[in-house]
């Protein structure tokens, strides 16, 4: 069973399709609760981030995820769910993020569109498990105006968009991606696969 | 290996009571009218991104419309854009519940532009697209704005109107041009011009598309991020591999994978 954090905005809906499409069970988790009964965890994304970590901590769910993250099993944010497991984030204002990877969350700075929307393909820092049967440079969907301001030793794949994005983050069981997989096609899909055979 | 943005080709399907209208001609499909097989299809093709656009006028339509959406979004993952007679928050918040990703507001918008401001509020910019139909206004000194499907001329300026959409809260802008909507003489790349000069957000180009040179030209002439199509890709006048490979050798940035080369 796979745990989808709800913290109140965003849509849920594409994640837990994604899965189910490729044969997982999810469940929606909207409070603290055990986390024997998770065999994985997901923290969507979409919104901002002072206001996702406030709702998280209302519900004790910041606690949760990381007493979570101590048992070792697969933890996966998605978007703004990837930039939630830093340490700082510098949307609106300084907001302390879950702090479970070191780095901080800034404003892209960038001569080009923001939000950087579109497809993107993802150059590979460090081979990984996740990147098994996809091919060399594989595009992603990406919708975002805020980036981990660094590549940081837990970057495992980037893109280019004018400046270098953090893609694909990875410290042992707690794995970002800055792209929505559950919006980019097979390739997405079967990271999601990848994802899940950590299981 | 270029790594920057790709250029998005997305088909649009226009929706009836539930179903496609205006046929699909993909061979393959059993039932062309359905949705689901039709979005599967264009999927499975390489469409980056697909538009929805529902021409239902009945009071059943948010129902029906809701119900394909979250059909369509259990079996194809890549981005969804639905639009037609989103009037309310509330529209927005059942089709962007069901499954879609962006919301497509045109004649609401200009009856109601606090409604693109409130939407961006409250899903943010990246969900709301701003879809606008312009047409060259008689003098010829720029563009007029239409709403109710191109039929009621409105006082609003293009380049004026599509900043002020921006400004409102808008993510992207789908530009319509009636001068060359089902012309397929080409985009209207006068008018792209004038619109992305003033807007920092990403430009679909919609009408005029007949031919895969319309598209080169598009992406060539002007800083387009997207070209949209409806008939073309659904009478298979145009494939979407032929297009992207053409695309590609005029070295204009799209996504070739390997899985959307096999289908075709």
């Amino acid at each position: 069973m796979i745990g989808i954090i709800d913290y109140g905005a965003g849509n849920l809906n594409s994640i837990c399709k994604a899965f189910e499409h490729i044969g997982f069970d999810t469940e929606i988790v909207e409070k603290e609760t055990r986390h024997e009964k998770y065999d994985a965890l997901v923290l969507p994304g979409v919104g901002a981030f002072p206001g996702a970590m406030s709702r998280l901590k209302e519900n004790n769910l910041d606690q949760f995820i990381k007493e979570y993250v101590k048992t070792g099993k697969p933890m996966l944010g998605v978007c703004l769910g990837m930039q939630l497991l830093f340490e700082w984030g510098y949307e609106d204002t300084k907001t302390k993020g879950l702090d479970l990877l070191p780095g901080e969350v800034v404003k892209m700075d960038s001569s080009l569109k923001i939000p950087h929307m579109g497809w993107n393909e993802l150059e590979i820092i460090k081979d990984d498990n996740l990147f098994k049967d996809l091919p060399d440079n594989p595009h992603y969907y990406f919708v975002h105006s805020y980036k981990l301001k660094e590549i940081t030793d837990e970057v495992i794949a980037a893109t280019d968009y004018g400046v270098k994005i953090p893609a694909v983050v990875r410290k042992d069981n707690v794995i970002g991606f800055q792209f929505h997989p559950e919006k980019s096609g097979d390739n997405g899909l079967k990271l999601l696969e990848n994802f899940g055979e950590l299981i | 290996m270029i790594k920057i943005l790709k250029k998005r080709i997305i088909p649009c399907l226009d929706i009836k009571d539930g179903r496609v209208v205006k046929g699909i001609n993909f061979l393959d499909l059993v039932d062309a009218g359905d949705p689901v097989a039709s979005a599967r299809r264009y999927n499975e093709m390489g469409a980056d991104e697909l538009v929805f656009l529902d021409i239902t006028a009945t009071k059943e339509k948010r129902k029906t419309l809701t119900d394909l959406v979250e059909k369509v979004a259990k079996e194809v993952f890549i981005p969804l854009t639905v639009g037609g007679g989103i009037k309310s928050i509330s529209d927005m918040q059942y089709i962007l519940r069901a499954g879609a990703d962006k919301i497509s507001v045109n004649s609401a918008a200009v009856r109601n532009p606090s409604l693109v401001k409130e939407g961006a509020k409250i899903f943010g910019s990246q969900c709301i697209v701003g879809a606008v139909d312009a047409s060259l206004k008689d003098d010829e000194s720029g563009w007029d704005v239409y709403i109710n499907g191109g039929s009621k001329k409105t006082s609003r300026d293009l380049v004026e109107w599509v900043q002020e959409l921006e400004e409102l809260g808008a993510g992207e802008i789908l530009l319509t041009s009636m001068n060359r909507d089902g012309t397929k003489i080409g985009f209207d790349i006068e008018m792209l011009r004038a619109v992305t000069n003033v807007v920092n957000i990403p430009v679909i180009a919609s009408g005029g598309a007949g031919k895969i040179e319309d598209f080169v030209e598009v992406f060539t002439k002007t800083d387009t991020d997207a070209a949209l199509a409806a008939s073309i890709f659904h009478f298979g006048e145009v494939a979407m591999s032929d297009l992207k490979n053409t695309l590609a050798e005029n070295n204009i940035p799209v996504r070739i994978e390997e899985s959307s080369d096999k289908n075709e």
